[in-house]
């Protein structure tokens, strides 16, 4: 949270008028449609899941941080995990991806039980996740860090490094694909750079960049846009929708509630661990449960409304919430 | 002037010593560890006496030469597979801290009266007892030989032979560590350094680099015992942990995560080291005692480190531009 910008209403007046982007048409879009025809109701079931989560549970001391009952996340559909602070959307992530054990709870990505399994295997299996706190690695240069990420080179086989022929070629190509992906993160003209030396927003985009060079089949973000600025998240959300349409499952946590509404065909909400609301993005906007979730109980107000960026307006709900 | 002349020579003496490759070779290998892969093994004079028992105990029980060498790497092996089981999945701290002890108890063991029948006990294991097949692997032909000011006899203890053998060591140590650090294995130890996690996300299984690495960078430690015996004798309490602490100087000195640090840092370290030593020995001979010169000079090392670590952490051949932001 720490790099998070304040998102002003004239940078998202500049967001919306960017091209990049089209906003979810469930006339146009495909996994739009097949979403629009399930209900809107906590833990239900989806068409086509790329992953299943049941009774996952994760308490630290006394405190549950994570208490998911069910949840299905639909094959190549953009998924949308928001929630407060605190909310365990992190957390959640972090068990997923085998970074941290639950209490309880066992779950299946692509038809595969992957509960309890090492992270490097999980991210092996095709689920690739990214940090809220940005892990660049500093002393690697940034192509070095997207060369890192390939998958299959044999020169990462201590037999096989030592003879360069080996590898040479594929080195070679991967150097290509890094630079095409680095190109469309505005991040190849520091290829040579030291990962370290990048900003804090530039890291975000290598990381997400990284993440993308091992091919995933399911990518999942954690706050992605933050600190970035406006004009490129406008891009990223561009990119995100074309991975989507190249088939990859995206699962992203975002405070930034336009981009949730712009580019997500679902909406999974959390709240002090659980799922407190799932549905397409407008809809949920406006579910009592979500709203009481972010502004406290008794607001009729729809979280995508863009009256919520004004400070003046938040500062009267909450004074309201205060008198209650 | 003959007076400085001798303390020159000795200086430049060390330059080519046996000793000056062992701790090349123990650096060489700790700089895998630490330089590369951000390990912390604060143990390396263990894999040096485990190597340098390794091969006597060898030798003295009937094994060639090259057979006693490949037992010596694999003591080096085994060490590093016990010590990294049950450590490199926990944090970075924890490796120091039984790599530390694991040392001591080594030379503990080493000393010990339970196993004196083939470690010699706290005398340890005299030279004539395991340097012959090693003497007589040497392609020299006898007599002495003199290069500018440094003459040695050609095959012996402290002989060219040795020096030979011991650099020769060095340079395939170093052709190795090349190899595998510019490749993309490389790269993966280099990025475990920086976030073991962030390599983790990226599929990648960290405990096997991990435990590739201290392997590796144990049994260049035990080669560096080795190599250090052959001029000597096996005696425990000369691998004890002033030797780990020299070579973590000899390491930062040089540079960590440089081809060519390590084998620099040695040799600077120990031609200074002895041209302070030799200097204060002849120059103020009468004033003080040779054991204050001996402690002093440990003194001095002590405060070069600190130095070094604060003014020019990256070393001599370090990377200022890799330093040029913050490093965690
Ligand atoms: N290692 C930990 N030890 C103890 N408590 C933890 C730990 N990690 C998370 N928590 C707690 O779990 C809860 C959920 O945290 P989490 O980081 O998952 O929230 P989040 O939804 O990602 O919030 P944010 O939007 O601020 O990133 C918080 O109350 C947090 O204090
Ligand atoms: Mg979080």
């Amino acid at each position: 949270m720490s790099d998070d910008t304040t998102v002003t209403p004239e940078d998202v007046a500049v967001a919306e008028a960017a091209p990049a982007v089209h906003a979810i048409d469930p006339a146009t879009d495909t996994v739009a449609r097949t979403l629009a025809s399930v209900e809107p109701r906590v833990g239900v079931s989806k068409p086509d899941t790329i992953l299943v989560a049941d009774g996952v549970q994760r308490r630290f001391g006394g405190m549950t941080a994570v208490d998911v009952e069910h949840l299905e996340v639909q094959r190549g559909a953009i998924t949308a995990l928001i929630g407060p602070n605190g909310a365990g959307k992190t957390t959640f992530f972090n068990l997923l991806t085998g970074f941290d054990k639950p209490n309880h709870g066992h779950w299946m990505f692509d038809g595969k039980p992957i509960a309890g399994m090492a992270a490097a295997k999980v991210a092996k299996s095709g689920m690739v996740r990214t940090f809220q706190l940005t892990k660049a690695l500093s002393r690697l240069t940034v192509l070095d860090n997207m060369l890192l990420a390939a998958r299959g080179n044999p020169g990462e086989n201590l037999f096989g490094s030592l003879v360069k022929p080996l590898w040479a070629r594929a080195e070679r190509e991967n150097t290509e694909k890094a630079l095409e992906i680095l190109a469309r993160f505005k991040l190849d003209t520091k290829k040579d750079d030291f990962a370290g030396s990048l900003s804090g927003g530039q890291r975000k985009l290598l990381e997400m960049a990284r993440a993308l060079m091992t091919d995933p089949t399911m990518i999942m973000l954690d706050e992605p846009m933050a600190g970035v600025n406006p004009a490129l998240v406008q891009s990223l959300l561009g990119h995100i929708q074309a991975l989507r349409d190249e088939g990859m499952t995206v699962l992203f946590v975002e405070h930034d509630m336009h981009a949730v509404r712009h580019i997500s065909d679902w909406v999974v909400v959390m709240a002090e661990g659980r799922v407190v609301a799932e549905g397409p993005p407008h809809s949920v906007m406006q579910d009592q449960a979500v709203v009481d979730a972010y502004l406290g109980a008794h607001h009729d107000t729809d979280l995508g409304d863009d009256a919520l960026l004004d400070p003046a307006v938040l500062a009267r709900l909450e004074a309201e919430e205060e008198k209650r | 002037m003959d007076e400085l002349t001798r303390v020159l020579t000795q200086a430049l003496a060390e330059l080519i010593a046996p000793t000056t490759a062992a701790y090349a070779l123990a650096a060489i290998g700790l700089n895998l560890h630490f330089g590369y892969t951000g390990l912390l093994n604060m143990g390396q004079a263990g894999f040096m006496l485990l190597g340098a028992y390794g091969f006597g105990i060898a030798t003295i029980a009937g094994a060639p030469f090259w057979l006693a060498f490949l037992i010596a790497m694999a003591a080096g092996a085994l060490f590093a597979l016990i010590l990294g089981l049950p450590t490199l999945t926990l944090r970075g701290d924890y490796l120091a801290i039984v790599t530390i002890s694991a040392a001591e108890i080594i030379r503990m063991l080493g000393r010990s009266t339970v196993f004196q029948e083939w470690t010699g006990g706290a005398s340890g294991l005299k030279g004539n007892q395991f340097k012959e097949t090693f003497q007589a692997l040497s392609p020299l032909p006898d007599g002495r030989m003199a290069l500018g000011p440094l003459e040695y006899i050609n095959t012996g203890s402290d002989s060219w032979w040795t020096r030979l053998f011991a650099w020769g060591l060095v340079l395939v140590a170093v052709l190795f560590v090349w190899l595998i650090t510019r490749s993309p294995w490389g790269r993966v130890l280099r990025g475990i350094r920086e976030d073991e996690d962030a390599v983790r996300a990226l599929g990648k299984s960290v405990f096997s680099y991990k435990m590739q690495a201290l392997v590796l960078g144990g049994v260049l430690g035990a080669l560096a015992g080795l190599v250090f015996v052959l001029p000597r004798s096996i005696a425990p309490d000369g691998l004890g942990r002033t030797v780990t602490f020299f070579v973590w100087t000899v390491m930062l000195l040089g540079g960590a995560a440089t081809l060519f640090g390590p084998v620099l840092g040695s040799m600077l370290f120990f031609a200074v080291y002895m041209l302070l030593r030799a200097g204060m020995r002849t120059g103020l001979e009468g004033v003080v005692s040779s054991t204050f010169v001996e402690q002093f000079g440990g003194l001095l090392v002590g405060v070069t480190l600190m130095i070094l670590v604060i003014f020019r952490p990256q070393g001599i051949l370090g990377n200022k531009r890799e330093l040029a932001f913050n490093v965690r």
